[in-house]
């Protein structure tokens, strides 16, 4: 290829020019160049958080697996739940090579020391929940996402570009399900639109503070980490879902929702900001019971991995031959 | 060959840490293609790497075969060496077809 890296090809550059040249050029930072300290930590921050909320986000989910009404449901949930679970594997993997440790990114999660998406905080209480996380919180998810794939450090793009891949069936899978109860009886409409109700505005704040209260979002669009502000996201997504609420025939719970001619995009309400505050802070109806479970799951799971070690180790003494060749 | 395990400063870390070496993944997705590098992933042994990447990145019949090695196996070319090691490389513009120039009339070249 004649095409050199543009961007790196300028000699005499130090380090910074040559890491915003890169930037500026829409090319990625890749693991081992030269990238400021705030950037790294801003990453390892983002990234972890996000991984996090893969792994939490299994949680509410998977208060409903034994209780699917039909296998079908039960295949779908399990499948899904499953992609969190590699989701987060590939999100650990991408802050790894930041420098981080994927069991010390564990023991800062369940140590309350980093945090998941506050949307996880909230309980599951029918399954028609199951279909509403589904449509509006992995709606909103991929509305984060989508930009996250031209993200300027690679490992995170690319880790983003297989999740959103696998995002869609999660979002469809929601609706369709939703659509079925919507079909059914009246008691099942009613339980639709209370789902509804109640994941409504808690799906609003997974966008984040409003711009006036996000003091580091200038920070990261100048370094391409970020594309879109809060509020530029959060509009997106409404215009997204009005008309897929009223397919469905749900009313979304804001007196304040209408269309803006002017501008061509939905009015909405302000959300709740000191409720985000709160569950942010622990005070949500599952903090607890979300760390713990994930606390135990690692805990009770120890065994299992030194099991595999042991295993591991043994066969390699037993295969000298092949040790030796792996360089051990 | 950019997450090898240079890349990866926590590789070696992580893998004394947790007894979990840090495996790379390569994805043929479907014959005539090369495998192609997807990702990483920390498991005891080869074949538990083996397992855990085609639950990890085959979930849709993305690959038809699949290759794991340890991300310590990998000698990579480092990025301070970038410049004079890709040099040779650099100055060689006859290496390409568009540095001979051939009147259009004359066909097929």
């Amino acid at each position: 290829m004649v095409t050199a890296e543009v961007a790196e090809a300028v000699p005499d550059r130090t380090a910074e020019e040559r890491f915003e040249a890169v930037v500026a050029a829409e090319q990625r930072i890749e693991p081992r160049d030269w990238m400021p300290d705030a950037y790294r930590a801003t990453l390892i921050r983002q990234i972890a958080q996000h991984a996090h909320s893969e792994i939490i986000g299994m949680q509410p989910e998977g208060n409903w697996l034994t209780r699917a009404p039909s296998l079908r449901r039960k295949a779908i949930l399990l499948a899904k739940a499953q992609d969190e679970a590699g989701h987060g594997l590939y999100l650990y993997a991408a802050a790894e090579t930041l420098g981080v440790d994927r069991a010390e990114l564990t023991e800062k999660l369940i140590s309350g020391r980093q945090k998941y998406s506050s949307i996880f905080n909230y309980p599951t209480l029918t399954f028609a929940d199951v279909g509403v996380i589904g449509w509006l919180v992995d709606g909103a998810a991929i509305c984060n996402q989508v930009p996250l794939c031209r993200c300027s450090y690679g490992p995170y793009a690319r880790a983003m570009v297989r999740i959103c891949k696998e995002e869609s069936f999660h979002q469809r899978q929601g609706y369709e399900l939703l659509m079925t109860l919507m079909r059914g009886t009246e008691a099942q409409r009613r339980m639709v639109q209370d789902a509804v109700d109640r994941w409504w505005w808690p799906s609003l704040m997974m966008f984040g503070p409003s711009d006036a209260e996000s003091p580091n979002t200038a920070r990261s669009m100048a370094w391409r980490i970020k594309r879109h502000t809060n509020d530029e996201l959060r509009q997106r997504f409404v215009d997204m879902t009005v008309p897929q609420a009223q397919h469905l025939g749900v009313t979304l719970p804001d007196p304040e929702l209408r269309w803006n001619e002017e501008r061509g995009g939905w009015d909405f309400g302000e959300p709740d900001w000191s409720e985000l505050t709160r569950v942010i802070h622990g005070q949500g109806p599952c903090n607890t019971q979300r760390v713990e479970r994930r606390r135990a799951a690692h805990e009770d799971g120890a065994w299992v991995r030194e099991a595999a070690v042991a295993y591991a180790a043994k066969r390699a003494a037993e295969q000298p031959h092949t040790e030796e060749e792996n360089g051990k | 060959m950019t997450e090898s395990k240079a890349d990866s400063k926590a590789g070696s870390k992580a893998g004394s840490k947790t007894g979990w070496p840090l495996y790379e993944v390569f994805v043929r997705p479907r014959r005539g293609l090369n495998h192609v590098h997807v990702g990483s992933l920390h498991a005891a042994d080869d074949r538990m790497a083996l397992l855990a990447a085609r639950d990890l990145y085959t979930r849709r019949n993305e690959g038809v075969s699949l290759w794991v090695v340890r991300s310590d196996a990998i000698t990579a070319s480092t990025p301070d060496e970038r410049d004079p090691f890709f040099e040779p490389s650099g100055d060689k513009v006859y290496r390409h077809p568009t540095f001979y120039d051939i009147p259009e009339d004359v066909p097929h070249i």
